[in-house]
C-alpha cells in the first residue's frame, strides 16, 4: 500500500485461519521454513479450537529482518480459507486500517474481524484449487501470501520438495502449482506488503521451538535420562527427547505419574546419571513432594515447567506466567532450590543446560519455569552458542576413611558418592539427618543443614546470566519469561520517541541476588512490573525479597492474551510521567 | 559380580550390618527382616557397595540406614520409582527396595502396580504388619475389615483388604513369594531366590507389629509352608492363590516374562548430531 508504514517492509505479520482439515497449520510451518531458508528470521505460533482433532485453527507468523521473539500489536495480513468459528480467533488477532483480510469469493469475513476498518480482498481459492489435479487451497494461500510479501516461490519450492518427498513426485507437482498459481493471483496487490530481503546469506539459522531447544539445551548440559508423564504444553519437549536421548545414549521413560517420573529422576541421579523431566502446572503440583526430598537428600533434578493457564486443569493450550509462586513458594519446609526463567525460544536452549549444571554443581533441585509461549512458539533463530554448562557433580571416587555425605563446610557443597564406590556406603535421606546421613532430630544437626542447604547455593556465583539488562534510562520495567520480549519491543518504539527506559528481566528466580539487582536498579526512580498473571505473582515476589525506596508499579494481565508492545508502552508513558 | 572370587575372605552376614541403631519396639518383626537381608547378602557374596537398599516412610521403612549397603531413605510410598530410575541407569548394581504396607499399597498402591507391569530387574520387600506402625496404629490396606481398634475407623474398616500376591501376579510380578519374621533363615532364603530371579520380583514377610497389633505374636503358630513348590504358570499360581489363607510360606511364582532392559547404546557421535535436524538448508 502506498501509505503503508515503514516498519512493515522489516516485519510483516500473517494469520492464516481455517476449519478442521484445512491444513493451515501445514501452511504456516511451510511459510516459515521458506522464509528461514529465504534468510529471514520468524516466527508461528498457534492457536485451535476446543476439538481433540481437527476443528478451526489459526497460524499466526511473523516474518522480519532481524530477530523477532514477539508478535507485533497488529497483524498485516489475515488470511482465511473458510470463516467457520473464525471469530474465537478475534482477540488473538488484532488487526488495523492497515490490515488485509483475505478470504473465499462471496463469503463475507466476519464483522468481528471487518470492524477493525481493515480492507478485504476475495479470492476465489476454491476453484484456483480445483483447477489443478489434487489440489489444494492451503497451498494456493501460501503462494498468494508470497506474492503479497515478494517472499520467491524458490525456497517454497524446495520446501515442498522435502516435506512432500514421501508422498510422491504427484503431490510436489501439484503443491508447486498450486503455490504458482495462488501467486499469479494477487493482481495489484503483489508486493504491498513487501519485505526487505537481504541479499547477504545469514549465517547459521535454525528452525527450532522453544521445547526443542529445552531438550537440546538438557542433553547438551549432560541428561541422559528423563522421566516423565505426557501433559501439554510440555509433551512436544518429551516427544523430542525420546528418540534423541537414545542417539546420545540415554533413554526417556514414560512414567505412571508425575509421582513417579520425579522419584525415578532422583534414583537415576542417585546412581550418577543427570536426569531431567519436564510437566505443567498439575504435574508440578504433584511433584512438590519429592522436589523438597531431592533438596534435602541434596540429588540433583532439573523440572521443566511449560506453564500454562491456572488453576487446575486451567486452560492447557495457552500460555500464562502463574507458576511463579509454586516454584518459588511450593515445596514444604525451607527447602532452597533453584528457579530460572528462559527468556526466548533460543534462551529455552541456554538455560535448561544452565539449570543443569547449576543443579548438579549444588547438588539441587532446579525448577526451569517455560511456558505455553516459548515452548510451543516455532522461531528460526540464529544458531545458539555453544557455552561450557556441563554437569560437573563433586564426586567422592575413591574410597574415603569415615566419609560423610553430608558434611558441613567449605562452600556447603559436599562430594557424594556414587554406588560402587567401596568404602562409602551411605544412605541419602530426607529425613533431617547428622553429617553422616543418620537421622537425626537434634536441633544443632536440623540448623548445620539447613545452613548448609542454604550457604551453597547463596554462596554461588552466578556471574552475568543471572539476568538480561538492557538501557539506561531512570525508568525500569521489570519483567520475566515471554514477558520480555514485548517489553523489549516497546522499549525499541519508545526509543524511536527518544524516551529510553532500562529493562531488568531476572534469569535466576531464585536464589534471589539482592546485591546484583540493586546495582541493576542504580539510578532508578520508578519501576513497572510486566507479567502474565491474574495475582501479580512477580510483582509481589520482588516487593518481598528487592524492596526499593520507590514503589514498585504493577502491570499484570492474565493469560491466555499475550501482551502486546503497544499495551506497554501505553502502561509506560501514563505511569512513567513521560 | 564376581562370586567366586577369592581374592578377599567371605562376607558374613554381620559384614552388610551398619553401627546404626535400630529404632524399632523390642520384639518388632521387622529385626528378623534385618537379619535375613543381611543373611541373604552374605549368602550371595554381594559386594556392599554394589548393592542399593531404597524405602518410603514407616518403622520397616528405617532398614536402609542398617545395612553396610548404599542407601535412600525417600519419601512415602515412593520408594519404588526410586528404584526404578536406579536399576535403568545403572543396571550393574543389586537394587532392593524395601518398605511397609501403607507404604507399598496405601500411599504407593499404583506405583506397586505399575512396577510390576515394567519388570524391571529389582526385589521388592514388603514388611506387612497389616497395620501403620509409625503414625501409631491406624488399619492399612492389608488390615482385616472387622479389626475395631484402628483409631481411625473404630468400627472396623469395613473394606475389602488388598491382595498384595494376587496383584502383583496379575499385575505381571516375575517372582511372587511370602516370608515370615519368625523364620529368618527362610526368609532369606526366599530374598535369595528373589533377587537372583530375573525380573521385579516381589516378597511379602508378615512381621508382626507387636506394639499396636499384639495379637499377631500369634502368626508364628498359623503360619505353614506352602505344600507345593513354585510355578511357572500364571494360571497354576492364580488357581493356588484362590485357596490362599495368607499364611502360606513359600515361593509361589517363578515367571519367564521378559524383564525391562532398555539398551544403552550411544549412536550418534556427539549431541552436536541432533542440531543438524535445526539447521535451515538456505
Ligand atoms: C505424604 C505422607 N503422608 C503421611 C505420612 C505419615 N506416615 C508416615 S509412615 C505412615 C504409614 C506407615 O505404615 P507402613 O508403611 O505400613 O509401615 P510400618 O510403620 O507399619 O512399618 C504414614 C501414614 C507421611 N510421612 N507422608
Ligand atoms: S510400632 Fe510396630 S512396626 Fe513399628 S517398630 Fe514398633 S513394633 Fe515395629
Amino acid at each position: 500500500m502506498e501509505e503503508h508504514k515503514d516498519r512493515a517492509s522489516s516485519s510483516i505479520s500473517i494469520a492464516l485461519i481455517g476449519s478442521g482439515g484445512a491444513g493451515v497449520m501445514t501452511a504456516g510451518s511451510m511459510l516459515l521454513e521458506a522464509a528461514g531458508r529465504a534468510g529471514l528470521f520468524g516466527i508461528m505460533t498457534r492457536s485451535a479450537g476446543p476439538q481433540i482433532r481437527g476443528g478451526e485453527a489459526a497460524a499466526m507468523l511473523r516474518l522480519a529482518t532481524f530477530p523477532v521473539e514477539s508478535h507485533d500489536n497488529e497483524f498485516d495480513i489475515l488470511l482465511a480459507i473458510d470463516w467457520l468459528n473464525a471469530d474465537r480467533f478475534r482477540a488473538e488477532i488484532p488487526l488495523g486500517t492497515q490490515s488485509l483480510i483475505i478470504g473465499e469469493t462471496d463469503a463475507e469475513p466476519p464483522q468481528a474481524f471487518t470492524d477493525s476498518g481493515a480492507r478485504t480482498l476475495e479470492l476465489p481459492l476454491k476453484q484456483i484449487a480445483r483447477e489443478t489435479d489434487g489440489g489444494r487451497e492451503n497451498m494456493v494461500v501460501l503462494g498468494v501470501v508470497c506474492s503479497l510479501i515478494g517472499l520467491p516461490l524458490e525456497p517454497l519450492h524446495q520446501v515442498l520438495e522435502s516435506l512432500l518427498k514421501r508422498k510422491g513426485q504427484a503431490a510436489i507437482d501439484s503443491s508447486v502449482a498450486c503455490v504458482d498459481s495462488g501467486a499469479a493471483h494477487t493482481g495489484k496487490h503483489q508486493g504491498s506488503y513487501q519485505l526487505s530481503l537481504s541479499s547477504e546469506k545469514q549465517c547459521d539459522l535454525w528452525n527450532i521451538s522453544g521445547n526443542e531447544a529445552a531438550g537440546l539445551g538438557a542433553i547438551r548440559g549432560g541428561v541422559r535420562f528423563v522421566a516423565a508423564y505426557p501433559i501439554t504444553p510440555a509433551t512436544e519437549l518429551l516427544e523430542w527427547m525420546a528418540p534423541a536421548l537414545e542417539q546420545v545414549g540415554g533413554i526417556l521413560v514414560q512414567a505412571e505419574d508425575e509421582l513417579a517420573s520425579v522419584n525415578q529422576l532422583i534414583g537415576a541421579s542417585f546412581g550418577g546419571t543427570p536426569s531431567l523431566t519436564a510437566t505443567s502446572g498439575p504435574g508440578l503440583a504433584l511433584m512438590t513432594e519429592s522436589i523438597g526430598l531431592a533438596v534435602a537428600s541434596e540429588t540433583p533434578i532439573v523440572v521443566v515447567d511449560v506453564m500454562r493457564g491456572g488453576p487446575s486443569t486451567g486452560i492447557p493450550t495457552k500460555s500464562e506466567q502463574s507458576d511463579l509462586n509454586i516454584a518459588i513458594y511450593g515445596l514444604h519446609g525451607d527447602a532452597p532450590h533453584l528457579v530460572l526463567a528462559p527468556m526466548s525460544v533460543a534462551d529455552c536452549l541456554f538455560t535448561t543446560q544452565w539449570a543443569i549444571h547449576l543443579a548438579e554443581k549444588l547438588q539441587t533441585a532446579a525448577i526451569v519455569l517455560s511456558d505455553q509461549n516459548l515452548g510451543q512458539t516455532r522461531a528460526i533463530i540464529e544458531r545458539p552458542a555453544d557455552v561450557a554448562f556441563v554437569s560437573g557433580r563433586s564426586i567422592q571416587e575413591t574410597p574415603m576413611e569415615g566419609y560423610q555425605r553430608y558434611a558441613v563446610g567449605g562452600n556447603g557443597v559436599s562430594p557424594m558418592a556414587l554406588p560402587g564406590t567401596a568404602g562409602c556406603q551411605y544412605t541419602a535421606d530426607g529425613l533431617e539427618h547428622a553429617p553422616s546421613g543418620i537421622p537425626s532430630s537434634r536441633a544443632e544437626d536440623h540448623r548445620q543443614q539447613l545452613d548448609k542447604r542454604r550457604d551453597k547455593l547463596v554462596n554461588h556465583d552466578y556471574g552475568d546470566h543471572w539476568a538480561l539488562i538492557e538501557g539506561e534510562g531512570e525508568f525500569a520495567v521489570i519483567t520475566w519469561g515471554s514477558s520480555l520480549a514485548p517489553v523489549r519491543e516497546a522499549r525499541a518504539m519508545l526509543l524511536s520517541d527518544g524516551i529510553d527506559i532500562r529493562i531488568i528481566a531476572p534469569r535466576l528466580l531464585l536464589p534471589v541476588q539482592p546485591e546484583r539487582m540493586q546495582q541493576a536498579l542504580a539510578g532508578v526512580t520508578g519501576a513497572l512490573v510486566v507479567e502474565q498473571s491474574h495475582g501479580a505473582q512477580f510483582f509481589h515476589y520482588l516487593q518481598a525479597f528487592y524492596p526499593q525506596k520507590f514503589e514498585f508499579m504493577s502491570m499484570a494481565q492474565p493469560g491466555p492474551l499475550p501482551i502486546r508492545p503497544e499495551q506497554v508502552v501505553a502502561d509506560i508513558k501514563t505511569r512513567g510521567k513521560y | 559380580m564376581d562370586q567366586t572370587s577369592t581374592s578377599t575372605a567371605a562376607l558374613k552376614p554381620k559384614d552388610y550390618k551398619s553401627d546404626t541403631k535400630p529404632v524399632w519396639c523390642p520384639g518388632c518383626g521387622d529385626f528378623s527382616v534385618l537379619s535375613a537381608f543381611t543373611k541373604a547378602m552374605a549368602a550371595m557374596q554381594l559386594d556392599p557397595e554394589r548393592v542399593v537398599v531404597i524405602s518410603g516412610i514407616g518403622c520397616s521403612s528405617r532398614i536402609p540406614a542398617y545395612l553396610n549397603v548404599y542407601g535412600f531413605h525417600a519419601v512415602h510410598g515412593r520408594a519404588l520409582p526410586v528404584g526404578i530410575g536406579l536399576k535403568i541407569t545403572r543396571p550393574d548394581l543389586t537394587v532392593m527396595v524395601a518398605g511397609g504396607d501403607g507404604d507399598g499399597f496405601s500411599i504407593g498402591g499404583n506405583h506397586f502396580m505399575q512396577a510390576c507391569r515394567r519388570n524391571v530387574d529389582m526385589t521388592y520387600v514388603v514388611m506387612d504388619n497389616q497395620v501403620y506402625g509409625m503414625t501409631k496404629g491406624q488399619a492399612s490396606p492389608t488390615t482385616e475389615p472387622d479389626w475395631e481398634r484402628g483409631k481411625l475407623t473404630p468400627h472396623g474398616t469395613r473394606i475389602n483388604p488388598f491382595y498384595p500376591l494376587v496383584i502383583a501376579l496379575a499385575s505381571g510380578a516375575n517372582f511372587i513369594a511370602r516370608a515370615s519374621s519368625n523364620d529368618p533363615n527362610g526368609a532369606a532364603r526366599v530374598i535369595t531366590e528373589a533377587v537372583q530371579h530375573p525380573g521385579f520380583s516381589f516378597v511379602q514377610i508378615l512381621s508382626p507389629c507387636i506394639t499396636f497389633r499384639p495379637e499377631q505374636r500369634d502368626w508364628k503358630k498359623i503360619v505353614h509352608p506352602a505344600p507345593v513348590v513354585a510355578t511357572a504358570d500364571p494360571a497354576v499360581a492364580a488357581r493356588r492363590l484362590m485357596t490362599d489363607d495368607n499364611f502360606f510360606i513359600g515361593t509361589l511364582f517363578k515367571g519367564e516374562r521378559v524383564p525391562f532392559t532398555p539398551e544403552f547404546e550411544p549412536r550418534a557421535e556427539s549431541a552436536h548430531e541432533l542440531e543438524t535436524a535445526f539447521r535451515m538448508s538456505a
